[in-house]
């Protein structure tokens, strides 16, 4: 403590190690595992225009071989500066940039020969981000207030019950509405346990997933499976956004979806704004970090954690919403299948931060989104185990190997007053 | 001055110090919140029935009349579907016939067997809390277990069952412990927190028994994803002919349970367990070894949920399927949680939750109540139990002098 | 003139103690009043409910005469006090400024934060009361001292009149004292009062306007520092006369124990807390470390016990190399240690008694036969200690957490001088006691030194040092500056030793 320094981003030597021999592997993987067996004149073709839309550009056609040992030197030379140099605070950056020249490196391959539709697979990995990414953010606003918040899963199940019960009922966005509160309301039950009753917030989040998995099913099967008009409860339609949605490859990308893909760019700008730029924010983090110090200034810290834990709470019921308004348009028991867990996962992935958590949730849907082509591009690898990636890949970064995350401090531990 | 007379107010003072002792007993607020679940069940199956909607209009006291007939026809069928019917029972037995006898008393039979991998999977969850460990992944061990067991049940092929049945279950041990190995060898060494990591581990371990079941261990001659039948000789032993499927297991069970209990209490090695649970600092400072403790811990939790799993391969179902655990591993943690992590309250509760399991099912064929019910009870226990004071202030109960049970685990962050 | 602030007839009851009973107090405009008291006298709780952060049963507090509910410190700051907590209330992740305006933030065009005008505001303070801080620095990259300056800032920037400060020299060397009171000084006379509250009897006499002091929850009287002297206080303090003065005979020391060369230790972030330190202990010598709190001792002392290793240099403990053994090791060679932190290191505070007072034998002979725990021989070998070291308890069954903190450390005490040891290291013994349980403390580490044992006293008390050591090491920014004879020093030289000031002479 005597001892003031000023690395606010220390980098071990060893990490720097770490970092340069993964990038070096990475590289000659690419060329041992891909590079290597394909014949010169083999092509890449990859189209830049999703399926059924409107504005066409040209296949970006390439040699596949090129390609590869254009993408191998070059991680190669990454890492080869890592160990010599090293590249700073600019690791993880790069590091994702390795990861990303890798990855594309494996679709030229598995592309190799024949046509990927590139576009179409970065829409589909949007469209799969999207209950991730809102999943993620209930995380963020719950956690950020120190509420350890892994019934996602449930609240965004019950979301999705009630709004395909509620729409059915009533219309498509009072259906949505109900759902957001249903999820508020959930989220209220985890508030009173782990705030008021100082539970196991980890027990108090099981407690709740067991409920809505338990509820849901029992409702649907006594009412859904018996009653199919209660369970019909439309689809929000697809939106073009005007200019937007004309620029080109992004547009039909980014711009041509349901509201719920809309929605999600505005919670993210929102909640950046929110947590980092305002009071609000600043007094949820401080509360989150350190609750005591947060009530000697006159913060209320139970009621901030409330306000957090619900809001996060309606937000995994939007979430949920979108799997039966937003995707399938009825609902089927338990058919979020661990989604929330996912999006969990990329909280941690994405640092506890919002557009951390959507990078995440955007190369998560993107293996999902891989994993359901993978049958087209023939390649010898199972969607099964393309489909682990998440996991695999929260686990690494759990274990600190792409450098420590920032936790909240007080994240799971109950407040005592006196 | 008569005897009588100062007797009088001592008889009223035992009395009361009675009352207040069970007040203040956590075993009462147990009991409580068991009934109060059943009871809430009893209301939601009492606010779904659509014909007292119907009779609403009419009258609402006939809706309250037939809801609360609902709900006690429910727990009629859950309690004949969890130990039998008794006037079947005795007709039975006066009638003579083996058959008709092993029928009706096989509800009772089953709930044993339904409540053996609850046994197994609430000591996995009960023996990671003493060591502060929160192991969520008992599902996920469980499925590695039964897909090491079913491995060694299927190609193992010419040893007598006295081998091939502890050679299986020990698959089922090692598979499943090598499934909380992980997380627990991760959290020694990273601090990666053991909750997330054996999350993680569930769905990469559901991913991979799909992997396995669609591929390398789908039987060659079925077209479902589904494994190849046992061996005959990797069975456990069923006591009974058809349809009572009462196997050893269900003693297996009861014997990890003592020993786990032994271990813990009776041992040194359990000494170590628990004080790096309750304290790991102190037993840092005690020359014990965290990582170890951590890592043994992890291993042996997932090796007794493994068991879980293999026990119901080789004692129920004979082959492997997807899915075949649904939700063993989660309702551990409420078992674990009911049972104060004691492996007899373990028991205890497994118990209790395999008669509602068992009876659910007969519940859901004769009185049309979905088995998923279940579910909701077991939340609205564990949320009593893991907020005694919910039913404290419900009943007016005393508060205990100092709470020793309540779980203590360590922040998100802690390593 | 009424006073600034009134206390009347504060009562403050927590389940089995009356922390507070019926307290009076007053603070006058433009005075430093110190709150003297033994630890666990109430100080903290007073203080803590004039903040706010607890509720009082009875009483009354009134500001400039006019009576105030105080149920939040919301209400406390808007009534002009605030309060430096013991353990400061800063938030690591965030920096100066976020630190400064949470709570209280200045808001610009759409509801933003205004992080330039707060930062602004803390500049023009630090320039008016010559607090010196960067606002732009995160809190976690700033030394104590200054940290302890962010939260004086934090009360002026909420405009505070009364300012109260919660032990604020504990963490603090003897110049940075100095500089704080200096600070105080200055605010006083632009208008500030200010209650500080301490148990080191010199602060008081030295910087104390008027002195009021709490023994067992009661005021027992205030005083001016004119007309007290240290002993008189101490005798308030305590209740009866007390004689700061250990009875010891001259140590008689004999072969060396445990020989430190030239070790560095680093601490959970990978910062050089020690630094290339030497020295050794002999039996039959106590050897004291002095210091200011977190110039390295912790770091020291876990390399000692084998909870942490030194990345370089040696550590001979009865001839064995310990520098890479583990605690068991070191334990098993006959080494001892009260640990800083008795109840998160020490004690289990949920087990029962007997099993915190086998905790590092429990595998051995005769408590264990093999894998086997033997309750019995536990049982009764904890109630002879329990006896033997008058732990004040109904039954050795009882969680030690049920314990009072003196009674806690008996515990420890007891379970570590029952074993065989040839070398003690003692960590804080005394921390947070009160004066009976200290006084018994003391004379137990006396009585193991005069049979032989090498003792190794870290304390950042300094009279403690001075009165228990043979010799001082004295620790300042991870190295050891000086070993002196503590015979032959007064206590001003090893204060400005603490501060870093070496004189060639004393170096022994």
């Amino acid at each position: 403590m005597a001892t003031a320094t000023n690395n606010f981003e220390y980098i071990s030597p060893t990490r720097r190690r770490v970092m340069g021999i993964l990038f070096l592997s990475l590289g000659i993987l690419l060329w041992i595992m891909f590079g290597r067996g394909i014949g010169g004149e083999a092509l890449t073709t990859f189209r830049l225009t999703p399926g059924g839309s409107a504005q066409e550009l040209p296949d970006w056609v390439f040699s596949s071989q090129n390609m590869l040992n254009m993408l191998s030197v070059l991680s190669i030379a990454m890492g080869g500066y890592q160990l010599a140099r090293g590249f700073g605070k600019r690791t993880t950056l790069m590091l994702g940039l390795a990861a990303a020249m890798f990855i594309f490196g494996f679709l030229s391959w598995a592309t190799s020969g024949g046509t990927l539709n590139l576009a179409g697979l970065f829409r589909s990995a949007l469209v799969k981000a999207v209950p991730l990414t809102i999943g993620a953010l209930s995380g963020v606003l719950c956690e950020r207030s120190g509420v350890v918040n892994i019934a996602i899963e449930g609240m965004m199940l019950t979301g999705a019950f009630v709004g395909a019960f509620v729409g059915s009922v009533t219309n498509i966005w009072i259906g949505l509405f109900a759902a957001v509160l249903s999820g508020g309301l959930l989220a209220w039950i985890l508030a009173v346990l782990s705030i008021k009753y100082k539970t196991d917030q980890i027990i108090a989040g099981t407690v709740i997933n067991i409920f809505a998995t338990g509820i849901t099913s029992f409702l649907s099967a006594k009412f859904l499976q018996r009653y199919q008009h209660l369970n019909d409860p439309g689809r929000f339609p697809t939106i073009e956004v005007p200019v937007l949605s004309k620029i080109p490859f992004i547009g039909p990308i980014m711009f041509q979806h349901n509201m719920f893909v809309y929605a999600l760019y505005i919670f993210l700008i929102v909640l950046t704004v929110g947590l980092y730029y305002t009071r609000w924010g600043l007094r949820t983090r401080s509360v989150g970090e350190h609750p005591k110090a947060a009530d000697t200034l006159g913060i209320n810290v139970f009621r901030t954690r409330y306000i957090s834990v619900i809001l996060g709470g309606m937000m995994a019921g939007f979430g949920g919403a979108y799997f039966t308004l937003g995707s399938v348009g009825r609902f089927d028991e338990v058919m979020t299948a661990g989604r929330g867990f996912i999006g969990l996962a990329a909280m941690i992935f994405g640092n506890w931060n919002p557009i951390g958590s959507f990078g995440a949730g955007l190369l998560f849907g993107f293996f999902d989104a891989l994993a359901a082509k993978i049958a087209i591009l023939r390649v010898p690898i199972p969607s099964e185990i393309m489909l682990m990636f998440p996991y695999i890949a929260t686990m690494v970064a759990l274990a600190g190997v792409v450098g420590r995350g920032q936790m909240p401090a007080a994240d799971g531990q109950p407040y005592e007053k006196e | 001055m008569t005897n009588k007379e100062s007797e009088q107010p001592m008889k009223k003072d035992s009395g009361k110090i009675f009352l207040e002792e069970l007040s203040k007993s956590p075993l009462t607020v147990t009991i409580l919140a068991i009934l109060t679940g059943l009871l809430l069940g009893g209301l939601l199956v009492a606010i779904t029935t659509e014909e007292a909607y119907a009779a609403f209009s009419s009258s609402p006291w006939e809706a309250i009349k037939i809801g609360a007939n609902a709900a006690w026809k429910t727990y009629q069928a859950l309690f004949t579907g969890s130990v039998g019917n008794p006037a079947k029972i005795v007709a039975a037995f006066q009638g003579g016939d083996a058959e008709e006898i092993r029928r009706a008393i096989n509800p009772f039979f089953e709930s044993l067997v339904a409540s053996t991998p609850y046994i197994f999977a609430g000591l996995a969850v009960a023996l990671g809390f003493r060591v502060g460990l929160f192991n969520i992944g008992a599902e996920g061990q469980i499925f590695i277990g039964a897909t090491t067991t079913v491995i060694a049940a299927i190609f193992l092929k010419g040893l007598p069952a006295i081998i091939h049945v502890p050679i299986s279950l020990l698959a089922g041990f090692i598979g499943g412990g090598l499934w909380g190995f992980i997380p627990g060898w991760l959290k020694a060494q990273t601090g990666g927190h053991e909750v997330i990591n054996t999350i993680m581990m569930n769905y990469i371990a559901f991913r991979l028994s799909e992997f396995l079941l669609r591929g390398p261990l789908k039987d060659p001659d079925g077209y479902t994803p589904v494994s190849a039948d046992i061996q005959d000789s990797a069975k456990l032993f069923r006591f009974f002919e058809n349809p009572i499927r009462f196997h050893i297991g269900f003693f297996i069970a009861l014997f990890f349970a003592f020993l786990v209990y032994w271990l813990l209490f009776k041992t040194t090695w359990g000494f170590t367990l628990r004080t790096v649970g309750s304290n790991p600092r102190a037993a840092k400072y005690a020359g014990m070894s965290i990582m170890k403790s951590t890592v043994i811990a992890m291993f042996l939790s997932g090796g007794l949920a493994g068991l879980a799993g293999a026990n119901e391969v080789l004692g129920v179902n004979h082959n492997l399927a997807v899915a075949f655990s649904s939700g063993y591993g989660f309702d551990a943690i409420a078992l674990a949680l009911l049972g104060k992590s004691n492996p007899l309250g373990v028991v205890l509760a497994a118990i209790m939750f395999g008669f509602l399991r068992n009876g659910a099912i007969q519940m859901q064929l004769t009185a049309g109540i979905p088995i998923d019910i279940i579910s909701v009870l077991q939340a609205a226990i564990l949320a009593f139990i893991a907020a005694p004071a919910i039913i404290r202030t419900m009943y007016r109960l005393k508060e205990p002098d100092m709470d020793l049970d309540a779980v203590t685990l360590r922040g998100w962050g802690g390593n | 003139m009424a006073p600034i602030l009134e206390l009347r007839g504060i009562t403050k009851r927590f389940p089995g103690v009356l922390a507070n009973d019926h307290i009076d107090l007053t603070l006058e405009k433009g005075e430093i009043h110190a709150l003297l008291g033994e630890n666990g006298a109430g100080k903290s709780t007073l203080m803590n409910i004039l903040y706010g952060l607890y509720a009082p049963d009875e009483g009354e507090v009134f500001v400039n005469g006019q009576k105030i509910v105080v149920t939040s410190p919301r209400d406390a700051i808007a009534a002009g006090v605030g309060m430096v907590h013991q353990h400061f209330m800063l938030i690591p992740v965030f920096t100066v400024t976020e630190n400064v305006m949470l709570g209280d933030e200045s808001l610009r065009m759409g509801g933003l934060l205004d992080r330039r005008s707060a930062a602004k505001r803390i500049r023009e303070i630090s320039e008016q009361y010559r607090l010196e801080v960067n606002p732009n620095a995160y809190v976690k990259d700033l030394p104590v001292g200054v940290q302890q300056r962010v939260e004086i800032i934090k009360l002026l920037y909420r405009e505070a009149d009364i300012l109260i400060l919660d032990e604020p020299t504990a963490v603090l060397t003897p110049q940075e004292v100095d500089e704080l009171f200096t600070i105080m000084r200055s605010l006083v006379e632009s208008g500030k009062s200010i209650i500080f509250i301490t148990h080191k009897l010199r602060e008081v006499l030295e910087f104390a306007d008027r002195i009021s002091v709490i023994r067992g929850g009661k005021m027992v009287g205030s005083t001016l520092p004119q007309a007290a002297d240290q002993n008189s206080l101490a005798a308030m303090m305590v209740g009866r006369a007390v004689d700061l003065h250990v009875e010891k005979q001259p140590a008689d020391p004999q072969e060396v124990v445990l020989e430190v060369e030239d070790i560095v230790v680093l601490d959970e972030t990978d910062q050089v807390m020690v630094k290339n330190v030497s020295f050794d202990v002999r039996a039959g010598e106590i050897l004291g470390v002095a210091g200011v709190q977190g110039n390295g001792q912790t770091e020291l002392v876990r390399a000692l016990t084998g909870l942490a290793h030194p990345v370089s240099g040696e550590i001979t403990l009865l001839g064995e190399s310990i520098a890479k053994a583990s605690p068991r090791t070191i334990t098993e060679l006959g080494s001892a240690h009260i640990p800083e932190d008795r109840q998160k290191d020490g004690l289990v505070l949920t087990a029962p008694i007997a099993d915190n007072l086998v905790l590092n034998t429990y595998y051995l002979e005769p408590y264990a036969k093999g894998i086997f725990l033997q309750h019995e021989t536990v049982l009764k070998s904890a109630d002879e200690i329990v006896s033997n070291f008058d732990v004040r308890t109904p039954s050795s069954l009882i969680p030690v957490g049920s314990l009072s903190g003196g009674n806690q450390q008996k515990v420890i005490v007891g379970r570590e001088f029952s074993r065989p040891i040839k070398f003690l290291v003692a960590a804080q013994p005394t921390r947070g006691l009160d004066v009976g349980s200290i006084e018994y403390i003391h004379s137990r580490l006396i009585e193991k030194r005069d049979s032989g044992c090498a003792v190794l006293l870290v304390s950042t008390e300094l009279d403690e040092v001075m009165e228990l050591s043979d010799r001082i090491a004295v620790m300042y920014r991870g190295e050891i500056i000086a070993i002196v004879d503590a015979q032959a020093v007064t206590k001003e030289q090893v204060g400005l030793l603490m501060a870093g000031v070496v004189e060639e002479k004393l170096t022994a």
